[in-house]
């Protein structure tokens, strides 16, 4: 099995480590992933290698943090509902404030963002009662005003995204 | 359209499928499901569209997708439909959503372009806007800077805010 984990080594490294079962892996498997019994043999009968070196090779993309997890993306709003909220928080403070909001199970992402309104993130729950007292709960804790975009379309169909990966 | 046996089911899977050789198997176990049954409730929730896509979940910027914006337009209300399908369909576009404009923020079109550096989305934006017809509305663009947390939904459904870290 390659280790990617060789320290010292820069993230370049890493990527041009890649082979090109990883490629396949990472690129070819991101919509219609098999649902059967064996989903990774089913992809090594695909890619004339065997099912153990699927294996290895999932493991080691996770391990090296290049994919997120295997699963479903579901869209938005089918099962409960969600929000965007941003913040305008001072630098010296986004840290800690970032950390609290991300302590919280209901949201999922939460990044840094180049704007005064410098902190996004997205809560969902399984009903708008329970978000909106996520919120709350948020600014109470944080001391800190949220805006709240909840989502009225979503126009995007999920293919997956096609990497470019022939420098990796 | 989904019983509690699908959200449970969707819930559990949403967190990734286990990398062995039998995975569903694995998942029916832990919510006493047949593996044939998680199959069959997948396959289903797929066909309905309740599942987008199924598969593997990149982390962009670990794979050298370093820059990523979030476009934000101000467009009037009976073309955000349009608009929104059009800038769907660029390959380099990986969300596109409509959300309510708030006194703060006229804005009302969001989308977001994961590309390798700040100049490829900038070029990328400009692809879109030209294409689309957005040059002449307001907008602002929101480059990422740091990543706090990021990863599958998962559908809360108790109060009193259980914290992660405490289980």
């Amino acid at each position: 099995m390659v280790s990617f984990l060789a320290r010292g080594h820069t993230k370049q490294v890493y990527k041009r480590m890649l082979t090109p079962l990883h490629k396949q892996l990472l690129n070819d498997f991101q919509r219609d992933f098999p649902l059967s019994s064996r989903p990774y043999q089913d992809i090594a009968i695909t890619l004339g290698v065997s099912e153990d070196k699927v294996l290895s090779a999932l493991t080691e993309l996770y391990d090296n943090n290049f994919i997120s997890r295997i699963g479903p993306i579901i869209p938005p709003n089918h099962i409960g509902v969600s929000t965007l909220a941003a913040m305008a928080v001072p630098e010296q403070q986004l840290q800690a404030v970032a950390d609290k909001i991300s302590a919280y199970p209901e949201v999922n992402h939460n990044y840094e963002r180049e704007h005064t309104f410098n902190l996004w993130f997205v809560a969902i729950a399984s009903d708008a009662g329970h978000l909106q007292a996520v919120l709350d709960a948020i600014e109470l804790e944080t001391g800190y005003k949220t805006m709240s975009m909840p989502l009225l379309n979503d126009f995007f169909i999920d293919l997956g995204f096609k990497l470019d990966l022939h420098n990796a | 359209m989904l019983d509690d046996r699908d959200r449970q089911l969707l819930e559990h899977v949403q967190q990734g499928l286990p990398v062995c050789p039998k995975p569903y198997a694995e998942i029916g176990a832990a919510l006493a499901m047949s593996e044939a049954e998680v199959i069959e409730r997948l396959t289903r929730l797929k066909q309905k569209g309740l599942i987008k896509r199924m598969g593997v979940i990149v982390k962009h910027q670990e794979l050298g997708y370093r820059a990523n914006a979030m476009i934000v337009w101000n467009v009037p209300d009976n073309l955000v439909k349009q608009l929104g399908g059009h800038i769907s369909r660029f390959a380099f576009v990986t969300l596109c959503y409509q959300r309510p404009r708030q006194a703060e923020w006229p804005y009302n079109l969001y989308c977001m372009i994961h590309g390798k550096d700040r100049a490829t989305v900038l070029a990328q934006l400009e692809q879109l806007n030209i294409a689309c017809g957005l040059t002449g509305f307001d907008r602002e663009i929101l480059f990422s800077r740091r990543c706090f947390k990021q990863r599958g939904a998962i559908y809360q459904r108790e109060s009193g805010f259980s914290r992660e870290n405490r289980g």
